[in-house]
């Protein structure tokens, strides 16, 4: 399984799975930020952005997903919202010091690749001391979330995953009856892969000692890759090579960008501002240790929960992290005949969506793997279009 | 003048008539001309092409450009892929109250810098005036006449199976100069919009006769929406070579930070020329010298009655570098940054 967005658009972009032979099966994972946030985070973001006064910011792919309703960011800002799409989060300070007289919301998502930046936010704005901005966060985990992946269904969740891991490093065990490397759970969603692309720019930040740990748990190999047409066929050759010797490893096939320490600086700035939570994922269900929290002594000044009470924007929402939420089927991810959440959890491809390219495209998403650029229907409908859906030859009129 | 449009500069009255009288009326092939509610045009022999766009661009002062010379070199190159050669061109600005009339005095600038460049004459205009807040600074409006040049008409009617694809530079420049300009990002060296007219080498592909079948510039969408156009209207499958396809390397670095295809981003000098292949050299002994290249094929089978089709429909195809092949799709909406 590729784990990482960034990894299936690569794979499809360069027609990557056609030349591999027919034995070998990529099995798409459910690392698009956008695709895993949960709807409720995206409410209480539209229900910010609403508000007047509140100049909400937000990265390009994350203003076109629709929360629990069909509305999006950008339908909101038609509606006459105050919408910002930044490249930076840095871009909001210079925002905050122009409206003095307005409350600036950052609506911060991604992974570890994304949330170092969103640190040096909140540690700028301190800095400053600027009173109008605020942080609406739904950071993921990247490694935490590959092991829930392996899980079977019926103990992923179990109530001792709702404990918080405060420690990056913290190993996750969850699954009361653990897998012996020789004996994989059968049952789970994950019960297919094999071995997994780790992402190479979530691993440049946090290094490898997580994704080593995990190789150690549950005997699978992980390879670590670049996004480049030739670093991907390299990490899918070191990974079939360990799964021929039956020598489970971790390989930094990545060496260029990833160190095993990863990014210290960048990893100080994670200690520093946050803490790790377990974290609903969108088709997945609540991740132990899955995502990141502002710390206390960033969220008394910064979370956006507490500027605007009321507002669903609470960050570790009790409502959320119960373990009784937990154990619930996972949040939806889509509408209808969409099978978004299976796509998700690499229980599917999209081509087995009956849906798909039919009355979901990326014109009229039905999930949100469809919405967001980064998401595995969307790459598919790009990149393998299904034959006629060709849209009709337009006029001349330029 | 004061240091801003105000909007009695829209009014019709006496700050009205200084804005046309300094500003606007040096545009004009006669400055010197008494204002009518027309111009007044002598028609020359032949047909005539004709052409409007209107331009809204954010910022609207952009590395190698600006929205005065989007405008005049927008409208002049529609005109080009018809084949004919711009002759004149109507003025109409919508402009928000509080525009910095330095700002204006530099767009002006521009379109008479650009006219000149273009051989054009702006014949006629219009200005309104609009409450702050109500529009992004200024917005263009052209519609050009051009003198058809070409003798068998250009257009995608044309396009038949065997023809060949040439695009005439590299490809992306301006989309990428917007997105850096518009995001804040500010690469070295600077990387300029490819913001050019095309008249020029449409002329000298016509003088080496060229067969034209058709030309498309490549605006909003680029080359994916342009060639995926052209395939659905002539009903075609058009193979493209990836690896012969020209994007400089500040463009494709721009595109990959920015997690965007190279060939989804507008162009502004730029367009992709559909030539039977007895031309392709001819075609490239004019374009190669620009930074043109072949890019790919028109495939198919010709029917009994010339009606060209290909069995698995039409499609724009890619190989890859890797000798994969994939569709390549024109963008869903508009570009956003992807998050990592």
């Amino acid at each position: 399984m590729e784990v990482c967005g960034g990894h299936t658009h690569a794979i499809l972009r360069w027609g990557l799975d056609q030349l591999l032979p027919p034995a070998m099966r990529l099995i798409h994972g459910p690392g698009c930020p956008v695709c895993v946030t949960p709807a409720a985070t995206i409410d209480a973001a539209q229900a910010l952005a609403a508000r007047s006064g509140v100049i909400l910011c937000s990265y390009g792919d994350m203003l076109r997903v629709p929360g629990s309703s069909a509305a999006s960011l950008l339908a909101a800002r038609a509606e006459g919202a105050d919408v910002r799409l930044l490249t930076t989060p840095l871009q909001a300070l210079a925002i905050a010091r122009a409206h003095p007289g307005c409350e600036v919301v950052f609506f911060a998502v991604g992974f570890e690749t994304t949330a170092p930046a969103t640190a040096l936010l909140a540690r700028s704005v301190r800095a400053e001391g600027l009173t109008n901005l605020s942080l609406l966060t739904a950071h993921g985990r990247v490694a935490p979330a590959m092991e829930a992946l392996l899980q079977p269904a019926h103990c992923a969740l179990a109530p001792q995953a709702s404990a918080r891991a405060d420690s990056p490093q913290s190993s996750v065990g969850i699954c009361a009856a653990a897998p012996t490397p020789a004996s994989p759970c059968a049952l789970g969603p994950g019960s297919a892969v094999q071995g997994f692309l780790a992402a190479g720019h979530v691993c440049g930040v946090i290094g490898t000692a997580e994704l080593q740990q995990l190789v150690e748990r549950r005997g699978l190999p992980v390879v670590v890759s670049g996004f480049g047409p030739l670093e991907l066929m390299r990490a899918i050759l070191a990974c079939v090579r360990l799964l021929e010797a039956a020598t489970p490893r971790l390989i930094n096939a990545y060496g260029s960008v990833v160190r095993p320490q990863g990014n210290p600086a960048a990893r100080a700035l994670l200690e520093e501002v946050f803490t790790v939570v377990d974290q609903p994922w969108r088709g997945l269900g609540v991740i132990p240790g899955g995502g990141l929290a502002l710390r206390e002594s960033y969220a008394a000044a910064l979370d956006a929960g507490r500027r605007f009470p009321g507002s669903g924007a609470a960050q570790g929402a009790p409502a959320i992290r119960s373990a009784a939420a937990a154990l619930a089927p996972p949040p939806e991810a889509s509408a209808g005949p969409c099978i978004a959440a299976a796509i998700l959890r690499g229980e599917a491809t999209p081509l087995q969506c009956p849906a798909f390219g039919q009355g979901c495209t990326p014109e009229h998403p039905l999930g949100a793997p469809m919405v967001s650029g980064e998401g595995a229907c969307s790459a598919y409908h790009h990149y393998r279009p299904p034959q006629g859906s060709a849209s009709p030859a337009s006029a001349v009129l330029r | 003048m004061s240091g801003r449009i105000l909007l009695g500069h829209g009014g019709g009255g006496s700050l009205s008539q200084r804005l046309i009288d300094t500003e606007l009326r040096p545009l004009y092939a006669d400055p010197t001309a008494p204002l009518h509610d027309a111009a007044s045009l002598a028609l020359p022999h032949g047909r005539l092409a004709f052409s409007t766009d209107g331009y809204v661009v954010h910022p609207l002062e952009f590395p190698g450009g600006d929205i005065g010379r989007l405008a005049v070199v927008g409208t002049c190159n529609d005109l080009a892929m018809a084949g004919a050669r711009p002759w004149a061109l109507s003025l109409g600005l919508i402009l928000e109250e509080g525009l910095e009339f330095t700002l204006l005095r530099r767009i002006l600038a521009s379109v008479a810098a650009a006219a000149a460049e273009c051989a054009v004459q702006v014949v006629t205009g219009d200005t309104k005036v609009v409450e702050r807040g109500k529009a992004d600074g200024a917005f263009l409006t052209t519609s050009g006449i051009g003198l058809l040049m070409a003798e068998q008409p250009i257009g995608p009617g044309r396009i038949s199976a065997g023809d060949q694809l040439v695009v005439s530079g590299d490809l992306g420049r301006h989309g990428m100069a917007i997105l850096m300009a518009r995001h804040g990002l500010d690469p070295h060296p600077p990387l300029l919009s490819d913001c050019a007219p095309l008249w020029p080498l449409v002329e000298a592909l016509l003088a080496r006769g060229v067969q034209l079948h058709c030309l498309r510039d490549l605006t909003r969408g680029g080359l994916a929406s342009a060639l995926h156009e052209l395939a659905m209207a002539a009903g075609l499958q058009v193979r493209l070579s990836e690896e012969r396809i020209p994007v400089s390397p500040a463009v494709r670095r721009g595109a990959d930070l920015l997690g965007l295809d190279p060939l989804h981003l507008a162009n502004e000098g730029r367009m992709v020329v559909v030539v039977d292949s007895a031309d392709l050299e001819a075609t490239l002994a004019v374009l190669e010298p620009h930074g043109g290249a072949w890019i790919g094929a028109v495939e198919g089978e010709q029917g009994p009655a010339g009606a060209a089709a290909h069995p698995a429909g039409p499609r724009l195809l890619l190989r890859t570098a890797f000798g994969s092949e994939r569709v390549l799709s024109p963008p869903a909406g508009d570009l956003l940054p992807r998050i990592c």
